[in-house]
């Protein structure tokens, strides 16, 4: 009896620690999407409100007809899709050989890549920047893009799970007389799909999110990806708060769609780029 | 085995053997990434080091200058400011990394809806810097909820302007960065933690040591290695910080929230002295060098050993 009243006390205390750190990590986010979704009253107020006054959908209508926020959207959607799908050929391509061939150069292109995550390259963009100029990919989403596709993290995971896929099973493919592309894209790209889907769920995560390099590369704002078009438009328009919170809000959507559909992949990616 | 039938349909010498094969489609394989990797991770690490020692505004060729960008970054003390910056921001690594242990510690345990508060603490880590500090942006503002707190747990007299304080602000920053770090060096630790195996956990149990004790001598030195790579990934991250700052104070007031990557952003894509950014970033590069070995050799040594 007062073993079981103790437990239920200590349950109490640990799901109202639980619930307070949960507060502190999501009030940011309450605040924004009730702020997004207020029509009347003031922004900021003594108490803030967690619940919105007014309640209504007008912000979010007028931000995407005033604001070419609609427009950023869509940016954001071309170059997100660009940026994984580029991510996840270059990486399951390179990925291949490193786990599956024995070759010259192997072991001394593995350490190459093992070395990138250790050299110190902080002022790699600025080179980065001068070599696209360069290129002529400058404003383009290519200029975006391409320095990141081949994702040494995501070799790294790729590899990690080609390795566990049975050797009988590409022996069988190659004394059938299949090309080793065939094997590739037949076999192992098949038997690899929770790691290709972490590696797909974290570059989404990735290049939704990026802001300081397509603002560097992009000079058109036209062509400016969500992230980097809330920045411009709340410079712009940085008294009309409600406006920019809806904004704010349509950015993380889906994110947090991807988040609730592929939280297993986040945890695998994770721990795959710790490995 | 391939080897002898090739050699039995074909002439010996007339083709390639399978080893070159072998070879010839491995690397069509690993081309594009070779490339890229070439162009955009290895040829920086060269480049990065002649620009620094040229004299380069994209209008006009590059120029030779020898030292005389090392000569300038030093005697301007924005560098100062912005490196002394920089290393301020480590006081969040202990922080965040202390924290992120013991929130792993509490969700390390089978409860109904645990996943869901893991959720809710990893949520601002999936979420970009740009939304980030817009959100906390609104956080600080002059009647924002960081005022409200201050005012009603009486820390305040009145409504703090956190963002416009010389010193404050960067440590308002930092707050930031705590809260959307946590999450990720949380996952960490639980990864590390569910790693250890029960059975010696029970056993250090069994021979009498109790919970905290069970920690200190099984959990800890069998977590080292996690701790090892989240502490060191922190300690990185804090002397590359940028972002957070860039959206929040954009470096000000008066330059005193400027970090040395925001410096070396500055010089190139604001003044397009670039041969001056690359300079600042030698210095970065080697600051991060010698924390990294450092960092091995403090945990090699034992300077974290509370057992």
């Amino acid at each position: 009896m007062v073993r079981n009243l103790r437990s239920t006390l200590g349950h109490g205390l640990l799901y109202g620690l639980l619930s307070g750190i949960a507060l502190l990590t999501l009030f940011p986010f309450l605040w924004t999407l009730s702020t997004s979704l207020s029509t009347g009253g003031g922004v900021f107020t003594f108490p803030p409100r967690l619940v919105p006054e007014h309640p209504g959908l007008t912000n979010f209508v007028e931000v995407v007809q005033a604001l070419p926020v609609g427009r950023y959207f869509l940016n954001s959607v071309l170059l997100t899709a660009y940026g994984v799908l580029g991510t996840l050929l270059v990486c399951s391509l390179a990925a291949y050989p490193l786990a599956r061939m024995d070759f010259p150069g192997r072991d001394a292109i593995l350490a190459a890549l093992l070395g990138t995550l250790l050299l110190p390259n902080e002022a790699a963009f600025v080179v980065n920047f001068l070599t696209l100029g360069r290129l002529g990919l400058v404003n383009t989403y290519t200029g975006v893009v391409l320095p990141s596709l081949a994702s040494v993290v995501g070799i790294f995971l790729l590899r990690q799970a080609y390795l566990a896929i049975p050797q009988e099973l590409l022996d069988a493919a190659r004394v059938d007389g299949a090309s080793e592309l065939r094997i590739w894209a037949r076999i192992v790209l098949p038997l690899s799909r929770p790691a290709l889907a972490a590696l797909g769920t974290f570059s989404f995560v990735a290049y939704w999110n990026s802001f300081i390099w397509p603002l560097v590369v992009l000079r058109d704002p036209d062509r400016y990806p969500l992230a980097v078009g809330l920045l411009y438009l709340q410079g712009l328009f940085a008294h009309n708060t409600r406006l920019i919170a809806a904004g704010t809000v349509l950015a993380m959507l889906p994110i947090l769609a991807v988040f609730l559909f592929a939280q297993r992949s986040f945890v695998q990616g994770l721990e795959g780029a710790v490995r | 085995m391939r080897g002898s039938k090739a050699l039995s349909l074909a002439p010996a010498r007339s083709l390639p053997g399978p080893r070159f094969r072998t070879a010839l489609v491995a690397y069509l394989f690993l081309a594009p990434a070779l490339v890229l990797l070439s162009v955009f991770t290895f040829a920086p690490l060269v480049l990065g080091v002649f620009l620094a020692f040229a004299d380069y505004n994209v209008l006009t060729p590059p120029r030779w200058v020898g030292t005389e960008n090392l000569r300038i970054v030093t005697q301007d003390p924005a560098f100062w400011v912005a490196l002394r910056n920089s290393l301020r921001y480590l006081l969040v690594v202990p922080a965040l990394q202390l924290a992120a242990l013991l929130l792993a510690l509490l969700v390390n345990r089978r409860l109904p809806g645990i996943t869901l508060f893991r959720a809710a603490y990893y949520v601002p880590v999936i979420t970009s810097f740009a939304v980030a500090g817009l959100m906390w942006n609104w956080m600080y503002a002059q009647h924002g909820v960081v005022n409200w707190v201050g005012l009603r747990l009486g820390l305040l007299g009145r409504p703090f302007d956190w963002l416009n304080h010389p010193t404050l602000a960067l440590y308002a920053v930092m707050l930031v960065t705590f809260w959307k770090g946590i999450g990720y060096y949380m996952v960490l630790y639980l990864a590390g933690l569910q790693a250890i195996p029960q059975e010696l956990l029970e056993a250090a149990r069994v021979d009498g040591a109790g919970r905290i004790q069970a920690f200190f001598l099984v959990t800890l030195p069998l977590l080292r290695p996690t701790l090892l790579l989240g502490t060191l990934l922190s300690t990185l991250a804090a002397v590359k910080v940028f972002e957070e700052v860039y959206v929040m104070t954009g470096g000000g007031p008066f330059g005193q929230t400027t970090t040395a990557l925001l410096y070396i952003y500055q010089k190139a894509f604001q003044e397009f002295r670039f041969g001056l950014a690359a300079a600042a970033g030698l210095f970065v590069a080697a600051l991060g060098l010698g924390l990294s070995l450092l960092h091995v050799r403090l945990f090699r040594e034992g300077g974290l050993r509370p057992w």
